[in-house]
């Protein structure tokens, strides 16, 4: 079973998203993500400074099995990417939550973070594909 | 497992468990209007016999023509023993094979091959081949729009010295992708991209493709051309003709930073002259940017008993898992040429081609001293070249062209077809494959029809 932390928010395209104390947000893949796509061999970051809307793809996470886009949960601009993961994509399997995480946004408007799924909802979702 | 057709009583009762009366009945979802009632134009048939016989007479027909149009496409010796391997059973495969790891063999030859290609073209990493030089070209301007981060733009700098027909096979394959050419024009004095032309203002291009030798066959000044692309945030495409490098600067040598993509036609490696190929397209490119790189790539590794061995890498970019968001629909190599080539590099080896190349540029310096000694020939531009450049003919080069034709001599490429403004102007080149005595015969022939 993989791990949801209860205090993040999630989308049905299997991002996490963490509201910061500045009101940015912090964005990864789940753990169930990363389960599915198997080891991770590139990571390729947005540009900082770059806007995408919701639901726009601003990334790429590439397994041994697959290259996957990564979904734009909120519109806003990219503030910060995680640049350890040029050199160690394998974060990304290791630890989703923690140094695994791709980029950090300003988004337009934080409150619809409300909009997204709670860790019980993802969990469902995560659970009913695995069937 | 042995092929065995269709009898009439398997084909009877496959329609009767589908319910079809006829094999002409599956085909009733297709409008008439849109089927074809027969093919008017094309004879009925002829027995092997009869075709051996007709395509035989055509042969004669045209003749061993003396060859001194280039234009792309180059007439060079090609050593016996390059198509004796090349047909072997073993390699004889027009594509990356299926289940590509259990043919090492061809897996080896592919690597070996994307390793002379990084060589020759002084960059870091190669494809194992694209179909040729003109739809290599096209793929090299898509994955420089992906590829090129510090800029979002679609439009690329494509000057008119790049091959005609390339700019339209790109144009045909990137226009639905919202990619815009913009031609820069060339310098009528020296057959060079022109400097003036290149925008002024810093602008927002994705690349600038520079032809190296370009197709009046002149020298770019790619040094400056490349520095000047990257001070604008623009990719640097060199599409080269790998023969020319065994003599010029690598594209990986080019300016400060050296050339991002580099492609070209490898034809000139050990690929017979044939009208509609097939030839090959060859691509490199910075480390940097592989993972924008279309087509099949072959890597080296070791296996679990830690012996080498050879195996397709970067297939996550690839249309069989990526779908739609794939590099490229180029899901193969030009397998067979691709091994033609690979085998006339190693038999000619780093000093052999460099003496084919600088044969190639003798003869061709040669054919310019005798051809412009006749009464009103001369040269067009006044730049260095490779092995092929432009002459201006005092009157009528088409009909020209046509009267050496009618004597069994190619006289070169009518460029007036390509470039109005060029009237009478004709591309020639020799190639190390022409003797003095064949310089002579052409010079002499053209002198007599000109004067």
């Amino acid at each position: 079973m993989s791990q949801i932390p209860e205090d993040l928010k999630y989308t049905k395209t299997h991002e996490w998203v963490r509201r910061e104390s500045d009101n940015t947000i912090t964005v990864g893949i789940t753990d169930h993500a990363q389960n599915l796509l198997g080891d991770m061999v590139f990571i390729e970051t947005p540009e900082v400074g770059t806007n995408y809307g919701e639901g726009d793809d601003c990334a790429v996470v590439e397994s041994v099995k697959a290259a996957s886009d990564v979904y734009c949960p909120i519109t806003g601009e990219i503030t910060a990417v995680n640049e350890s993961l040029a050199d160690a994509p394998e974060m990304v399997n290791k630890d989703p939550y923690g140094d695994g995480w791709l980029f950090k946004l300003q988004p337009e408007d934080i409150e619809h973070l409300e909009e997204l799924l709670d860790a019980e909802a993802y969990g469902e979702l995560a659970a009913s594909e695995e069937h | 497992m042995p092929f065995i057709p269709h009898t009439e009583d398997d084909i009877k009762t496959m329609l009767e468990a589908i319910g079809v009366d006829s094999i002409e009945q599956l085909f009733d979802e297709i409008p008439a209007e849109l089927r074809s009632s027969g093919l008017k134009t094309v004879p009925l048939r002829l027995s092997e016999m009869e075709v051996s016989r007709l395509i035989r007479d055509r042969a004669t027909q045209d003749g061993q023509a003396l060859c001194f149009a280039g234009a792309g496409a180059y007439e060079h010796h090609i050593p016996a023993a390059v198509w004796e391997l090349t047909t072997r059973g073993e390699f004889y495969s027009a594509y990356t094979p299926y289940q590509a790891e259990a043919s090492q063999g061809t897996l080896q030859l592919l690597y070996e091959f994307q390793s002379m290609i990084a060589t020759l073209t002084g960059m870091e990493v190669a494809n194992a081949s694209l179909y040729d030089g003109a739809s290599a070209l096209a793929e090299a301007v898509l994955m420089a729009v992906r590829a090129n981060r510090k800029s979002k733009s679609k439009r690329i700098l494509m000057p008119r010295t790049v091959h005609p027909r390339y700019r339209k096979v790109v144009h045909a394959i990137v226009k639905n992708q919202g990619i815009i050419l913009e031609e820069v024009d060339y310098d009528r004095a020296h057959g060079i991209i022109n400097h003036n032309e290149l925008p002024k203002e810093p602008g927002d291009f994705a690349a600038l493709v520079i032809p190296q030798p370009n197709f009046f066959g002149a020298l770019e000044d790619t040094d400056e051309l490349c520095n000047w692309a990257h001070q604008h945030n623009a990719l640097v495409i060199g599409v080269v003709n790998p023969m020319s490098l065994a003599l010029l600067a690598p594209p990986g040598a080019w300016g400060e930073s050296g050339a991002d993509i580099v492609c070209g036609e490898g034809q000139p490696l050990g690929i017979p002259l044939s009208f509609g190929g097939p030839y090959f397209g060859f691509m490199s490119c910075k480390q940097a940017l592989v993972r924008q790189m279309p087509g099949r790539i072959i890597g080296r590794t070791v296996d679990l008993d830690g012996k080498p061995g050879y195996a397709l890498t970067l297939q996550a970019r690839e249309q069989h898992i990526r779908r739609s968001k794939a590099t490229s629909n180029i899901c193969t190599n030009q397998g067979l040429m691709t091994t033609a080539a690979t085998i006339y590099m190693a038999l000619m080896g780093a000093e052999g081609l460099e003496s084919v190349a600088a044969h190639c540029h003798h003869n061709s310096r040669l054919l310019e001293d005798k051809l412009t000694g006749l009464h009103g020939v001369k040269r067009l531009f006044d730049r260095p070249y490779f092995h092929e450049f432009a002459i201006q003919l005092p009157h009528d080069g088409a009909n020209i062209l046509q009267k050496l034709a009618d004597r069994h001599i190619v006289g070169g490429f009518d460029l007036a077809q390509e470039y109005p403004e060029l009237e009478n102007a004709v591309l020639v080149c020799a190639t190390e494959t022409k003797t003095a005595q064949d310089i002579e015969a052409f010079v002499a022939e053209l002198g007599e029809i000109v004067s």
